[in-house]
């Protein structure tokens, strides 16, 4: 058993917010480089040369990458040897979240009420919080915070068995024409396949935090990943929406076993400005 | 509609000449005054419409600028600022342009209502580069509270920029280069 006390959850979860509204991870920052040159649009070229400059800019300055900083996503990996001590575990979170925002400069963009209110909480607290327990003693943090221009583009289908790959190749494309220029593309492609309903929402979101360049374990999957890499970039969307052969830099797929009756896809799209940042404590 | 055309140096306000030489796709920098306001703003913009109040501000040959800035670090002029999704505007937008706005900043897809509003009373709609907001804000030079403070990051603040980079995407003459750029490089 190890006794970690929350004060230290607080102290990095406040961090990671900062770390990953600056800076872009390095290997999405290495590929956007890289597709400067293979875009075929001109206009295409110039968009990512600025999205690429304003990530070196952001990261000199120690400023957002992007003004929204989204809702605060964190990913807990709880190692059940370990026993929190100090404090409630989730109030430790979001009390790190409210400092990262506050204290970093980063725009608060959560509402308390959804529907009715709709009151700015001013310190972007509630933090989305999902924990998985493994084995071990350690603890593993993934913050994304993540804007909604991509977040509102996402979808979710509740596909039949008789669908097969075709249906899922279908739908993860035309989601991706369809939004167009909304989620600021390059986008990475998120798709979560099986499980039930919000199994499969939250594998499609989950899949967003894979570093650019990786692959599913399972090779029919990571060949699919592949396909639809190649397909999404020939819909012509493009760097910004406005024509190009650059709309998404990567799809993930995450899947999970699923019930002989259905076959649940969800895709949620990340924006080039896909932030994310880790620490292990 | 070339989009390799020399970059076009603009003044705002933009004055009907300024706007009949744009053509969708072409590049821009802008110079001048240009003004915020975001969902909430909008709202309270034409609920005022509504009630035959006078604005906080005339629109007349404007140019709206759809940003909600992160807060600004001590010792610049604003936070990150890029724009953002337009298409929340669309509802209010064909009334704001009958009131002689005249150019709109934002990014993402517009409704048929306001290209045909673009086309009847010669406004046009610039994309920014969504997410490069370090990059934009460096363009904004100052920054003056004009109206509904109470809204925070989305109250209605006028920018002095000096070349603010931009993409023409609807035009006078109602041309979308969302829908033009996208079908010559799509290879479905
Ligand atoms: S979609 Fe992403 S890059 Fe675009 S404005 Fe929203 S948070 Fe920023």
């Amino acid at each position: 058993m190890r006794e970690i006390n929350v004060s230290e959850v607080t102290k990095v979860v406040s961090q990671l917010c900062k770390d990953s509204c600056y800076y872009l991870p390095e290997e999405l920052l290495a590929k956007l480089k890289a597709s400067i040159d293979t875009e075929e649009s001109p206009l295409g070229k110039e968009i990512l040369t600025t999205i690429v400059e304003n990530a070196e800019l952001a990261k000199r300055k120690d400023v957002p990458i992007c003004q929204d900083t989204g809702l605060t996503v964190v990913f807990m990996d709880i190692g059940q040897d370990v026993h929190f001590v100090g404090g409630d575990l989730y109030t430790a979170i979001h009390a790190g979240v409210a400092d990262g925002y506050v204290n970093g400069y980063l725009r608060k963009s959560s509402v308390d009420d959804p529907l009715f209110i709709r009151k700015n909480t001013n310190d972007n607290t509630p933090a989305i919080i999902h924990t998985t327990i493994v084995p071990g003693d350690k603890v593993k943090i993934t913050v994304s915070p993540k804007g909604c221009g991509s977040e509102n583009m996402g979808a979710l289908k509740m596909l039949k068995p008789a669908d097969g790959v075709e249906g899922v190749i279908k739908f993860v494309v035309d989601t991706v024409r369809s939004a167009g220029p909304n989620p600021c593309p390059p986008v990475t492609v998120g798709v979560g396949i099986g499980g039930n309903m919000e199994k499969a929402a939250l594998l499609a979101k989950y899949s967003l935090s894979r570093k650019v360049g990786e692959h599913n374990p399972n090779p029919q999957y990571a060949e699919l990943e592949k396909k639809l890499l190649e397909l999404v970039n020939k819909t012509g969307v493009g760097p910004s929406g406005l024509g190009g052969s650059t709309t998404a830099v990567a799809v993930n797929i995450e899947y999970a076993p699923t019930h002989i009756g259905g076959m649940p896809v969800a895709v949620n799209l990340n924006c080039h400005a896909a932030r994310r940042a880790e620490a292990e404590i | 509609m070339s989009e390799q055309a020399a970059i076009k140096y603009i003044q705002a306000p933009l004055s009907a000449e300024t706007v009949k030489d744009l053509r969708a796709g072409d590049v821009v920098r802008i110079s001048g005054y240009i003004y915020t306001a975001r969902d909430a703003a909008h709202k309270r913009l034409t609920e005022a419409l509504a009630r035959g109040e006078k604005l906080p501000l005339d629109l007349k040959d404007n140019v709206i600028y759809y940003v909600g800035p992160s807060p600004t670090k001590p010792g610049e002029v604003v936070g990150s600022a890029g724009p953002t999704t337009s298409g929340r505007m669309d509802k209010y937008t064909p009334t704001m342009i009958e009131q002689g706005m005249r150019g709109m900043i934002g990014k993402g897809l517009r409704s048929q209502e306001v290209i045909d509003a673009c086309k009847e009373h010669g406004a046009v709609y610039f994309a920014a580069v969504g997410g490069a907001a370090a990059v934009i804000a460096q363009s904004i030079k100052g920054e003056e509270m004009i109206a509904y403070e109470d809204l925070g990051p989305e109250a209605i603040r006028r920018y002095e920029v000096e070349n603010f980079p931009a993409i023409v995407v609807i035009d006078a003459e109602g041309n979308d280069f969302y829908k033009v750029g996208i079908a010559k490089y799509s290879k479905e």
